[in-house]
């Protein structure tokens, strides 16, 4: 196995005295995609937001590559690391214009941005289009392409997407996960939240799966499509695709 | 003539003090009610501080140490209360400008404090056919190069795009690596330096500065902000000059008993037609 770039240890983080999260342990290797699947309130988005230092944990740690800490760290420190999350419901500030979103995706870097708008624009070329559009106007599915666009202006050596297929039309869904592929591509590693555990185990080398707070089960992409209980809980039983 | 022009320069003050009222609320949602004290904290620094310096040296110190209060006052009264519920924000606010005011009071003993009068801005100009002073000539124009500027700020550089992508969604920003607390103070830094360079103009039109002296200035310009659409900076300066300009059309009228009263009738009225006002926020959220 390659290198690791992030590890999760007994991480517990509680709001208001109801535990989200109860002492999850997990890794990220660097290249890789890893998903975390489960159901509404398994705590994946919590685990997400206290990674990028949004929420902080009761206890644990959080490591990225050999021994940086992150716990305690601002957001800003934390996405200065090289982390960027797409947020659940996608974000974008609907009072920017599309252009600016992704220049704000930047706002830690001081170089020249014309690759990264380049490169961005080739991923999702109707971003392009819609250049000088407020962001607001867009689409939901244009709105989830630009947070993803804006996560990637920062350069992150890991993105993590919360719930990027949500509310989303089947085709669009599809040219996301599509975009996942392209992105691992590049280098970038991908931790990845999802509902949908279907499209999210094909394209992952790893999962874990989240039930109330824990994790109940790991395995790769490919052996937790296979297994009989997630197919039962997840995919619905009769689904052989 | 001269009633209009004075109402303009009166606009012009008011816009100044409006910006931070509306500038603060765009992006903590509080009422700052502090601020028409910082306002007449200002005018008091200018009598200090002109009496052992002279006016070159005075001018920048003042807009300086205002910048400071402010600062200090959103550091120590607002920023700890940042995950509180936004009613004690409000109060802390309150509490700050009674605090103000009593440090006011002690300091000056309670007396009126003569406010300087520059002599390049009390000159007498005839412009249009009216006689009026210089600052009523020059207020306008400063307002005018500086909400450009401010626009200019806002709309095309890297801070004033983080403060209009905090103003809607604090995480999302922090997510960016934007650090909040920098652009808040950003936005009491701004509020000061106009509040300040107000205070220069204000109180040139009146003999002294005594430590109420922030309150009416303070609520004219909290219901411009309020009659333009409070968070937005072109709704404020409009709601000023509105405001400015009416009350001395009512003087002009020899209605001058009633230039105050007309400006709350006005801020009632908004409220029930338009509680928005004339640019309110613009709601393009899509789900």
């Amino acid at each position: 196995m390659s290198k690791k770039i992030l590890t999760v240890k007994d991480l517990y983080i509680a709001y208001g005295g109801i535990e989200a999260v109860k002492g999850i342990s997990f890794d990220v290797c660097e290249g890789e995609v890893v998903t975390l699947i489960g159901s509404n309130g398994a705590g994946k988005s919590t685990t997400l937001k206290a990674i990028s230092g949004l929420v902080k944990p009761k206890s644990g740690s959080i490591v990225m590559g050999e021994d940086k800490s992150l716990t305690g760290l601002s957001t800003d420190a934390i996405v200065a690391q090289g982390i960027s999350l797409v947020p659940e419901g996608r974000r974008v500030f609907p009072n920017l214009t599309v252009k600016e979103n992704l220049k704000i995706g930047a706002y830690l870097r001081h170089d020249n941005l014309d690759e990264d708008f380049k490169y961005v624009y080739s991923l999702f070329p109707r971003l392009e289009e819609r250049n000088w559009q407020l962001a607001g106007t867009l689409s939901g599915g244009e709105q989830q392409m630009l947070a993803v666009g804006r996560a990637l202006m920062s350069r992150p050596k890991i993105i993590m997407m919360d719930e990027p297929s949500l509310g989303l039309a089947p085709l669009v869904v599809k040219d996301i996960f599509g975009i996942i592929e392209e992105i691992r591509k590049n280098g970038v590693t991908v931790l990845l939240n999802e509902q949908n555990a279907n499209m999210a185990l094909k394209v992952a080398d790893r999962g874990f799966v989240m039930e109330t707070g824990s994790i109940t089960m790991t395995g790769t992409g490919a052996e937790l499509l296979a297994n009989e209980k997630i197919r039962e809980a997840y995919l619905g039983k009769s689904k052989t695709n | 003539m001269a009633y209009l022009l004075a109402g303009i320069s009166a606009g012009g003050q008011y816009a100044l003090i409006a910006i931070g009222y509306t500038m603060v609320y765009g992006i903590l949602r509080l009422i700052n009610f502090a601020h028409a004290d910082v306002f007449m904290v200002a005018g008091l620094l200018m009598v200090y501080l002109t009496t052992s310096v002279p006016y070159y040296i005075a001018i920048p110190l003042v807009i300086l140490i205002t910048v400071l209060v402010a600062f200090t006052i959103e550091k120590c009264a607002y920023s700890p209360l940042r995950e509180a519920p936004r009613m004690s924000v409000m109060i802390s606010a309150i509490g700050v400008s009674y605090l103000l005011q009593n440090v006011a009071l002690y300091v000056t003993g309670g007396q009126p404090q003569v406010y300087p009068q520059m002599e390049f801005f009390s000159r007498t100009v005839t412009i249009f056919g009216a006689t009026t002073k210089m600052v009523t000539v020059i207020t306008p124009l400063l307002v005018a190069v500086l909400v450009v500027a401010l626009v200019f700020l806002i709309n095309k550089t890297k801070i004033g795009m983080a403060m209009r992508a905090s103003s809607v969604d604090f995480n999302t920003a922090r997510l960016m690596g934007i650090r909040i607390n920098s652009v808040i103070s950003f936005t009491f830094i701004i509020g000061a330096v106009l509040a300040a360079i107000g205070s220069m103009l204000y109180f040139n039109n009146y003999p002294s500065v005594i430590p109420t002296s922030g309150s009416m200035p303070g609520l004219k310009a909290f219901v411009s902000a309020v009659v333009g659409g409070i968070g937005s900076i072109p709704g404020a300066v409009v709601g000023a000059f509105i405001i400015g300009i009416c009350e001395n059309l009512l003087k002009m009228l020899g209605l001058t008993p009633f230039s105050d009263a007309f400006t709350f009738a006005l801020l009632i009225v908004i409220l029930c037609v338009k509680p928005s006002g004339i640019f309110g926020e613009k709601k393009i959220d899509k789900v």
